[in-house]
């Protein structure tokens, strides 16, 4: 028989090593299912491993890919601290983007100059209200924040469609349901000459240290703890709950905008329908794996993307669907929260009675 | 399965005589980590005896029920029971379901019953086999109907327990065990919840269920139960059995010493003139449903402790949310120090000098995940020692937090280890630290013992004391009367949201406490009105 008993405080190196097992686990049970299709493992996982950071190419590939998981991830990670549990990140990274079409593919006559820091604003404003309203639903009416963030996705997605159809249409697109391209002035700078990399990474890189301190150091961001892990007691010590639930809220929210915009910006130059691989709900696994601290998804993110990037290249070489990589990130959701529990409980192996 | 039999009855006026052993307990040792919470416990109850199981919080009293119970598993020794002829055979460790077949049955501090049944259906629930699409009635009701009448356990069984109060809901828990036809009872500190008139009815019950051959073990810290209802008393500290012995020729002293490991000074209320009024309610209604009170007229004075009574659930609550600026008044004036609206946030009355120890720290005082440092902080995170320029001082916050510890005797690794970890009478230093530091006028103390063990407890008595000395008013809302007795200058009751009183306490005693919680206004003492 099996049984949980209380642990006082995980050590140091079971926090670390939590996170890196869930991830490893995740994938040796998702490399049983290609030895279940009669693929050899170790030469398959060899190919993950050249294909994530192989090359060069492969190793911009990766950064790439790791720069909107960055932002969600970071949205997940500040808005979960607070125990709000925005799964919207997807919804509002798609709101972003929307907003940096709007701005930067011309109809707003602005310098040059200005261009691209109003696009990035506008996106997390978007971002930023696409939260704020489930953030009110819960202060004001209780409405659980789960629920009316993961259903707002599935609206903002139908919304995103309609503007495509409509009124954000590219007239010169041949029919097809994308927006007008971003003026020159309005992308973010690649970051190396003939890759995709884009000024993107800086800025999540840049959010990650920022939030790191804010967390860490500052006033605001023990009170988002404290509210957090007792939302009564910080009420009875005189924080405002409520207001800081919202601020968390429009935060995360603007994050994940910022997310969208650049990918519009950095990466396309325009809006599609498909533009998120689902970014949004992996951003949760990146801030799961952190552990919630916004230098740790830093790493998260990058492993995240390697694992995308590589399971692409294996799929292609070997003909496996894509969807191998949604299976490693899911996987290593349910070990990571698996792995939580190890921290807080020790596993004893008893007898059972006859 | 439940038989329709009834335990056959001992022998209960063989007083003194060798008892036949129901329950014994070998060698209990139980370890978690570095911490050895039961070390080679033997513990025997005979048939038709009560054994008071006294000990400090953490002294091992929870986990040798919890080992008796099977909810943990010993890492050595056994426990024996004995079965309906009286063979004492093993226990198979760690089935709560085999021990509740034995016949053991506990009363737990924290009620296990669904809200939404009656009191009959939750005695049945869990005894009926599933398929059975309603329980068998009329026998059931039979036998629960004449053990409520043999055991003194009279209550509504059709009722939804939510709407019962807690002396009846602790009634349907007993009465629970006994439809199990449980021979040990495990009651976990039982009188907690129960006003004095109500724990005389337990203990009526308790030696009923002795008389009628049934062991009774008495979880308890308070030496008065124990005097009240034990034949024998077991005294545990840090792990350790360090006394078993019958109760007769032990003082309450002596217990008190074996239960804390040395001598515990209670401090003493000096008598001393009272000044001026600093806080004034008049006609204050507040709160809503059971926690409201109406038409509350109360002065505090510097100097004084003023301390309210009352069965919890009588308004006690909403007086204690309104002073510490969580609940503003919909009538009525609160007046501190003149001005009116200094209570209108918790933040106000922090600033407005209200130093407030809330009812239940774990869940209003602090935040377990921060550290001890953050949780001394927390209402004045924007004070200059605390923050500059919205980034905090975590220096001077630990450097703090240093001196607290040193200060409040706070047994803690260090100012960064998270408030969670430590034990309640800790915590409730922490609480005490953040609360008295800053040398406030008014001081809110709601239940500020409820848990503590006797060290503990004299220790927050004597600084609620020093706060006095200062000159600092304090009102002092505790289910324990003598608490109440012991510090308060004046003492108020409150029931169903009025305030009777405040008398003087000199004029009060335990009885004339139990009647003005009951709502005998009759009982008022007319010598001790006081100014």
């Amino acid at each position: 028989m099996i049984r949980l008993e209380p642990r006082a405080a995980a050590p140091a190196w079971l926090a670390l090593a939590a996170p890196l097992g869930a991830l490893s686990a995740a994938l040796a049970v998702a490399t049983m299912l290609l030895v279940a299709i009669g693929i050899a493992p170790f030469p398959a996982l060899w190919l993950m491993v050249e294909g994530a950071v192989g090359s060069p190419f492969a190793l911009a590939e990766t950064a790439t890919r790791a720069t909107p998981l960055l932002l969600t991830g970071l949205a997940a990670a500040i808005a979960f601290r607070a125990r709000f549990w925005n799964i919207g990140g997807e919804g509002q990274l798609y709101l972003g983007a929307m907003a940096a079409v709007a701005i930067g593919s011309g109809a707003v006559e602005a310098p040059p100059i200005l261009l691209l820091p109003l696009v990035l604003v506008a996106a997390a404003l978007a971002g930023a209200i696409g939260a704020l309203l489930p953030a009110l639903g819960k202060v004001e009416a209780g409405a659980d924040e789960v629920v009316t963030t993961l259903l707002l996705n599935f609206v903002i997605a139908l919304l995103v469609q309609m503007m495509l159809e409509g009124p954000m249409k590219d007239p010169m697109g041949l029919g097809w349901p994308q927006s007008p391209p971003l003026l020159d002035e309005a992308m973010l700078p690649r970051l190396v000459d003939r890759q995709r990399l884009h000024a993107g990474l800086l800025l999540g890189l840049g959010l990650a240290l920022v939030l790191q301190i804010v967390v860490a150091r500052t006033v605001w961001g023990l009170g988002v703890r404290a509210v957090g892990h007792n939302p009564r007691a910080s009420a009875y010590a005189g924080l405002p709950v409520a207001r800081t639930t919202l601020a968390v809220a429009m935060l995360s929210g603007a994050l994940a905008g910022l997310a969208g915009a650049g990918e519009v910006a950095g990466l396309k130059g325009y809006l599609t329908a498909d533009l998120s691989p689902g970014y949004g709900y992996a951003g949760i696994v990146v801030a799961m794996l952190a552990g919630l601290s916004p230098m740790g998804v830093i790493p998260a993110a990058l492993l995240i993307a390697a694992v995308f990037v590589g399971a692409d290249t294996m799929g292609r070489t070997l003909g496996i669907s894509s969807y191998f990589a949604d299976l490693v990130v899911a996987l290593a959701l349910l070990f990571v929260l698996a792995g939580g529990l190890l921290l807080r409980y020790r596993i004893r192996l008893a007898r059972a009675m006859p | 399965m439940v038989a329709e039999a009834e335990p056959p009855a001992a022998d209960a006026g063989a007083a003194g005589a060798a008892r036949p052993p129901l329950l014994r307990l070998e060698g209990i040792t139980k370890r978690f980590g570095e911490l050895l919470a039961n070390e080679a416990i033997d513990l025997e109850l005979g048939a038709g005896e009560i054994l008071a199981l006294l000990g400090e919080n953490g002294a091992g009293k929870t986990t040798l029920t919890n080992i008796l119970f099977g909810h943990y598993e010993a890492d050595a020794g056994r426990v024996l029971v004995a079965d309906r002829s009286g063979r004492l055979s093993p226990l198979p460790a760690g089935r709560p379901e085999a021990a509740l077949a034995a016949g053991i049955g506990m009363v737990h501090q924290h009620f296990a019953l669904a809200h939404n049944l009656t009191g009959f259906e939750n005695i049945v629930l869990g005894t009926e086999p599933w398929w059975r699409p309603r329980p068998a009635r009329p026998g059931a009701r039979r036998r629960i109907e004449a053990l409520a009448r043999r055991m003194g356990l009279e209550v509504e069984l059709d009722r939804p327990v939510g709407r019962l109060g807690v002396g009846a809901r602790q009634r349907i828990e007993i009465l629970k065990t006994l439809y199990r036809e449980a021979r040990v009872l495990v009651l976990d500190e039982p009188t907690a919840v129960l006003t004095p008139q109500e724990a005389e009815g337990l203990f009526a019950t308790v030696r009923a269920l002795a008389a009628d051959g049934r062991g009774v073990i008495f979880i308890t810290h308070k030496l008065a139960e124990v005097e009240a209802v034990a034949e024998r008393v077991v005294v545990l500290r840090q792990g350790r059995k360090v006394a078993d012995r019958p109760l007769a020729g032990t003082g309450r002293t002596e217990l008190a010493r074996l239960m804390v490991g040395r001598e515990v000074r209670e401090p003493v209320r000096r008598p001393h003139p009272p000044g001026r009024p600093v806080l004034e309610l008049e006609g204050v209604a507040a709160g809503s449903g059971r926690d409201r009170i109406e038409g509350l007229d109360l002065v505090l004075r510097a100097g004084e402790i003023v301390g309210i009574a009352g069965v919890s659930g009588n308004g006690q609550a909403a007086l204690a949310a309104l002073l510490a600026g969580l609940l503003r008044p919909e009538r009525g004036r609160v007046h501190l120090d003149g001005s009116q609206t200094a209570l209108s946030s918790p933040r106000a009355a922090v600033r407005a000098g209200v130093g407030r120890i809330p009812e239940d720290r774990e869940r209003d005082g602090v935040v377990g995940e921060l550290d001890l440092a953050s949780n001394l902080a927390l209402e004045r995170l924007a004070a200059p020692e605390t923050s500059r320029l919205g980034l905090l001082r975590r220096r001077a916050m630990r450097e703090r937090a240093r001196r607290a510890i040193e200060a409040w005797g706070i047994r803690a690794p260090g100012p960064d280890v998270p408030a969670r970890l430590l034990s309640g009478g800790n915590m409730q230093k922490i609480v005490l630290a953040r609360a008295l530091e800053a040398g406030p006028r008014l001081v809110l103390a709601d239940q500020p013992t409820r848990g503590l063990d006797v060290a503990a407890t004299a220790f927050v008595h004597e600084r609620l004391l020093e706060a006095r000395e200062r000159g600092a008013a304090i009102l002092l809302i505790s289910e324990d009367l003598d608490e109440l007795l012991s510090l308060a200058d004046r003492i108020g009751v409150l029931h169903r949201g009025r305030l009777a009183g405040p008398f003087a306490s000199s004029a009060l005693d335990v009885p004339t406490l139990g009647l003005l919680m009951a709502g005998h206004e009759a009982a008022v003492p007319t010598a001790g009105v006081a100014a």
